[in-house]
């Protein structure tokens, strides 16, 4: 970890530490050298840190009033937000935080993809993070299950369902995850037992996701190895602490908006009516953070095929790392990639309206080819272009563009453009 | 450690081996339990029949009964509705079934409510096919015979085990 000896300066400390490091490794934490160019897109790591303890908090509290009883469970969701005091703040945090997580986490793995953070040495991290990314939306899944209406109960259904996709063995798989032959109490307790157990395997995940984090220590914008410490880094604490802390009261802000202004626009009404497993609802649509997985499963016209594109679209993420072969990791220097970076990122947000509207007609049209970008980007595009892209010039430290001494001449001359312009002005 | 430890294996690693395999069927025995629990219990293995008054469906209609927690659909068929299903050309259908076995009784067929994609209830008389089925989750339509006849489900409506108790009931499962 820390190159240098740490040595705890009362006496006590020095005690306790020589028997539990402890007080090393808070000196590793607050000392640690990052990167000084780290932009707002790098405070995702703490706002997400933070999400991953509210819903804990929260969840852990909401456990205190919730029934997991096919009969009672609908009723006591409706209990906590009517009678229990602050239920109705302390769910809406709940509900409301899994979008917030999702929302943060999207940005923090779309800034992974423009930045490069997931090259080596880094593909472990990377790994990891689309571990707890896959456990996240088992968990929010689960979670979505447990107030028992409607769209929990459909929704249920439909996912469930998909393992019977899998031949020979598939019903009798849907049937062990019911613990009968339909959704039912039985499905019930045992999704409450593993969305309470589900966060605290993300919090073990996250513990290795920031300590293989600390081994090369962050990427940054320019994407460059740096040496640690040095002129290029900057102690974690107290200048990314509190450059985190302000982005998380930005966050914040957004956050307290929806739960006190609009806490059901990102719900469905539907979870308002209790589960009939008679009647299903016209129009079963997911939470929004899994619609573009939801299209890619619609637009498959083969059931198993479906579910296999749609668990792939999560598998091609893991073997990103070595689909990239590009050795420079920034968009910054990669122009092409810079393009085909904003076509994905289109690609998955119109994936997403897709899996919200109707499988039919034009939309079914559209979610196809938006299905066959997405793989191609990443089975095809990617690999051939880490081959035959022009990279531009990388600096060789980040204060080097700064004080001169560029290897880059177009960007020594923006740089000297500059100067011209501030000495006139 | 020489070369003719490697080759000939001697009693420790006889042992090692009687243990490692001990151990695994010891592992298994204890995990096996933890499985097997989450699958259906005796509670709901003991619900696994019902009975059902059909005196009262007019032809024409259907009733949906709830069996093991699933939708069971009793349509009372028309003479028509029959004729329909039996003259459909088996190459057409993508899960070839004939009429006559998947009905007991012409007049009744008795189905699962739950859609082959991914188990929605499908609409009665709904869809491209007069007097079948049309599942909105993602738009698979059935026959009057409850087969697939297009959208993303891969087989007919299931039919559950049933029998004519007399004329007047069916006993499901």
């Amino acid at each position: 970890m820390s190159s240098h000896e740490y040595t705890p300066s009362s006496k006590f400390g020095k005690w306790f530490n020589d028997r539990l490091p402890l007080l090393t490794l808070a000196n590793h934490l607050t000392d640690y050298p990052t990167p000084k160019n780290l932009n707002y897109w790098w405070t995702f790591g703490g706002i997400l840190t933070f999400c991953l303890i509210t819903q804990i908090i929260t969840g852990l509290v909401l456990a205190m009033h919730y029934i997991a009883h096919a009969d009672l469970a609908f009723g006591s969701v409706e209990h906590i937000m009517r009678d229990v005091n602050y239920g109705w703040l302390i769910r809406y945090v709940h509900a409301n935080g899994a979008s917030m997580f999702f929302l943060a986490v999207y940005i923090h793995i779309f800034r992974a993809l423009y930045y490069g953070s997931y090259k080596s040495p880094r593909e472990i991290i990377w790994i990891i993070g689309m571990l707890i990314y896959f456990l996240m939306m088992a968990t929010a899944f689960l979670g979505y299950v447990l107030p028992w209406g409607q769209m929990s109960f459909w929704g249920a259904t439909v996912i469930t369902n998909l393992f019977s996709a899998i031949p020979l063995v598939g019903e009798s798989i849907t049937h062990w995850l019911w613990g009968g032959y339909s959704v039912d109490n039985p499905t019930l307790t045992r999704f409450f037992s593993l969305h309470y157990l589900f966060p605290f395997l993300i919090l073990g995940l996250v513990i290795l996701h920031i300590w293989a984090l600390h081994v090369p220590g962050n990427n940054n914008p320019i994407g460059i190895d740096i040496k640690k410490p040095s002129n290029d880094t900057v102690p974690f604490h107290p200048y990314i602490v509190i450059k985190d802390i302000f982005a998380l009261l930005i966050f914040l802000i957004i956050f307290a908006f929806f739960v006190f202004f609009s806490p059901n626009i990102l719900g469905h009404s539907d979870n308002y009516i209790e589960a009939n497993p008679l009647v299903t609802p016209a129009h079963i649509v997911p939470e929004w953070y899994l619609l573009p997985f939801y299209a890619i499963l619609r637009s498959i016209p083969d059931k198993l095929l479906g579910v296999i594109a749609m668990f792939a679209a999560i598998f091609v993420l893991v073997i990103l790392p070595w689909l990239d072969t590009s050795k420079v990791r920034s968009a910054l220097f990669r122009p092409i990639y810079k393009q085909f970076y904003w076509f994905l990122v289109a690609d998955v947000l119109i994936l997403g309206y897709m899996g919200a509207m109707p499988a039919e007609g034009i939309y079914l049209l559209i979610a196809r080819v938006a299905t066959a970008y997405y793989f191609i980007h990443f089975l095809v595009i990617l690999p051939i272009l880490g081959r035959k892209e022009r990279t531009l010039n990388v600096p060789l430290s980040i204060t080097e563009p700064v004080l001169g001494g560029m290897p880059n001449p177009s960007m020594a001359k923006a740089k000297s453009d500059k100067l011209k312009i501030n000495s006139l002005g | 450690m020489s070369n003719s430890d490697k080759k000939k294996p001697n009693r420790r690693d006889f042992i090692l081996t009687a243990t490692t395999a001990a151990g695994a069927v010891g592992v298994g025995a204890a995990v096996w339990p933890l499985i097997d629990q989450m699958n259906p219990d005796a509670s709901v293995k003991a619900l696994a029949s019902t009975e059902v008054d059909i005196s009262s469906v007019q032809p024409g209609q259907s009733i949906t009964v709830l069996w093991r927690g699933k939708p069971v659909f009793i349509k009372h068929r028309t003479p028509e509705e029959i004729e329909e299903a039996r003259k459909v050309d088996l190459n057409e259908l993508k899960h070839p079934e004939k009429d006559e076995d998947r009905a007991k009784k012409p007049e009744w067929l008795v189905t699962l409510g739950i859609c082959t994609h991914l188990g929605c209830v499908p609409l009665t008389n709904k869809g491209d096919y007069e007097g079948g089925w049309f599942c909105p989750c993602h738009g698979s339509h059935y026959d009057t015979s409850g087969r697939i006849r297009s959208g993303p489900a891969p087989t007919n409506l299931e039919i559950p085990e049933y029998t004519f108790v007399d004329s007047n009931t069916i006993k499901i499962g």
